[in-house]
């Protein structure tokens, strides 16, 4: 146990943790994405906290975002000052508690955390591969990590939990493997995005696209598009939080001045915190990253692919109990697109649990510390844990 | 002649009853189930599936961490998701007099359950009766306690009410069970002699015609 469990303020932390690699799909096995190409060898970056029991039955997938990564909780060194993204929600006695699971989480095809993505060496090229790199889905993303609990011999999940793009895979798993989930939790997600969620998106990219370093993807020996993905950063951030959230945090306040600078300089709180949030980015993210796991969740419509364009339909042969939650603020994956696979889910008679967080702080919310939250995840993990009891 | 009954399973009375009416293994809907006390008690005595609508953010979350299936919403607009006839019980356990639209409600209960359970406070009781009688105030009573400026309560209802309507609505009484318990108590005596003037809550199994 680490130096961490005497003073983490959200309570004691997983601890030391390492991050992992697994390695498949080598030539000429290479796995066959959804577009039709073929892509191997992969690398999927993953970690694992608590223990696997005896019955293999209390494994539990946590799916990230757009820019998350496979380091959900605990801290690589005594030295590190950040624990990882949901360390809140993911440790001893916490709402997902690693006591009682085994929690796994793996970095996201197509990402830069360690995982295959457009950033990683093409072994034909022996150069990244930057633009090469194939489009790969939602659904390539839910095939590789599928590979992995193969690897780790996990039969049956006990859940599949995820927020936004991460809960677009909780939906895909559970579609995709009926038979190996027992339980899902999708966190402020959607079935597939709206054009006001398409249009932020492609805003980013062009963004991206439009930096001069971006050169059609090819930058990785010299500077990086970092302005043009600050700005993407810059806009994502402004689809995470919401009006009342900016109105509380920043309000018209001014950064560091008393008067406008009458110049284009950061004037305002708001300006300060994107343009930092922007800079902080583009330190651990990858460009073509951005644009591949963008462009992957805009295509992503489950009604589409599995249900002939019903989400009745498309969750017909699903299986698993849900707990579903959307949060007030949440302006990017509003209530009503969780409310409409609930409904789905409900035709089809499924075990499904609904609940609307009431949070001022936007889609962001599902990443914040909730009570609410932690209390809702762990009862429903400890019900569907007792169920499958024998 | 009362009947006396004790309740040694620390549930309310009047839900002790309803849960006595459903059949061991039934699928079960409770329509603004709260804290999902009698779904709980369902799915551990009777092996119930059950699942709860509920309004109220913080009993939706009181529901999950006991294990209980939930989902935060209307009533009147989550009942019409359901396929027909995909639950054996749907319960409106205390709530009628709080619906806008009852008819059409209870035609979804029956649309998409086989029986349903209704049970609402008896406004004919003789002490709502004496307290208008005697005061000419609007009456405030333990299962009715508002004034007529704060109250959720929209509709009064007597157990005679509920029957005429049974022919109105076009919903048979299967059983009806009149009693007489304090707010949230778990003992309470069953009503068989002038049920209508002496029971503050009744109980109905209703079936389609």
């Amino acid at each position: 146990m680490s130096e961490y469990i005497e003073h983490d303020k959200n309570g004691v932390s997983v601890g030391l943790v390492e991050k992992q690699f697994y390695t498949f799909a080598h030539p000429p096995n290479e796995m066959i994405l959804e577009n039709g190409t073929k892509l191997g060898p992969i690398t999927l970056a993953y970690e694992t906290y608590g223990t696997l029991n005896p019955r293999r039955d209390n494994a539990i997938l946590i799916l990230h975002a757009l820019s998350g990564d496979s380091h959900v909780a605990g801290y690589y060194s005594n030295d590190d000052s950040k624990p990882g993204w949901w360390d809140i929600m993911v440790g001893p006695g916490k709402g997902i508690d690693t006591n009682k699971y085994f929690v796994v989480c793996s970095n996201i095809l197509g990402s830069c955390m360690g995982s295959t993505g457009p950033c990683t060496i093409n072994p034909e090229t022996v150069l990244p591969y930057a633009l090469d790199f194939p489009m790969v889905t939602i659904g390539d993303m839910v095939r590789a990590q599928m590979a992995l609990m193969d690897y780790l011999e996990i039969d049956k999940i006990l859940a599949v939990i995820g927020g936004s793009i991460g809960g677009m895979q909780v939906l895909e798993w559970c579609v995709k493997y009926p038979q190996k989930v027992v339980s899902a939790i999708p966190l402020a997600s959607t079935t597939r995005h709206s054009a006001l969620a398409i249009a932020f998106n492609e805003v980013a990219r062009q963004a991206i696209m439009a930096d001069p370093n971006w050169n059609n993807g090819n930058y990785y020996s010299g500077d990086k598009p970092d302005l043009g993905l600050a700005v993407a950063r810059m806009i994502g951030h402004i689809t995470y939080l919401s009006d009342e959230s900016m109105r509380r945090k920043f309000g018209r306040r001014l950064q560091t001045r008393s008067n406008f600078s009458f110049n284009f300089d950061a004037d305002f709180q708001v300006e300060s915190y994107l343009r930092y949030q922007g800079t902080k980015f583009v330190e651990r993210f990858d460009a073509n990253s951005f644009l591949y796991i963008t462009k992957a969740a805009d295509y992503y419509d489950l009604e589409y692919q599995y249900g002939d364009g019903s989400a009745v339909k498309a969750f017909s042969k699903v299986k698993a109990k849900f707990l579903v939650v959307s949060f007030t603020s949440d302006w990017l994956y509003p209530t009503y697109q969780s409310k409409a696979m609930v409904q789905a889910m409900k035709k089809n008679g499924l075990d499904v649990s609904f609940c609307e967080i009431e949070a001022a702080w936007g889609h962001d919310a599902f990443l914040l510390p909730s009570e609410r939250l932690s209390a809702l995840i762990k009862g429903f993990l400890g019900r569907v844990h007792g169920e499958i009891q024998p | 002649m009362s009947m006396e009954r004790s309740n040694h399973n620390q549930m309310r009375f009047d839900l002790e009853i309803i849960a006595s009416w459903i059949e061991p293994g039934s699928k079960v809907l409770d329509l603004g189930c709260g804290e999902g006390d009698l779904l709980r008690f369902l799915k551990d005595h009777k092996n119930v599936t059950g699942t709860g609508i509920e309004h109220d953010e913080a009993k939706v979350a009181q529901c999950v961490e006991k294990g209980v299936t939930i989902l935060q919403g209307d009533i009147n607009e989550e009942i019409l998701d359901y396929p027909d006839g995909c639950f054996d019980y749907v319960i409106l356990s205390q709530t009628l007099q709080q619906v806008y639209a009852p008819s059409e409600l209870i035609r979804s209960m029956l649309r998409i359950g086989k029986k349903g359970v209704v049970s609402f406070p008896n406004f004919s009781h003789w002490k709502v009766r004496l307290q208008l009688l005697l005061s000419g105030y609007a009456p405030i009573t333990p299962q009715l306690p508002y004034e007529w400026y704060n109250t959720p309560n929209i509709r009064v209802i007597t157990l005679k009410d509920f029957r005429k309507y049974s022919k109105k609505v076009d919903f048979e009484i299967l059983k009806e069970v009149a009693i007489n318990t304090q707010n949230g108590a778990k003992w309470g005596s069953v009503i068989k002699i002038l049920p209508n003037l002496r029971a503050n809550y009744g109980i109905f199994l209703i079936g389609r015609v």
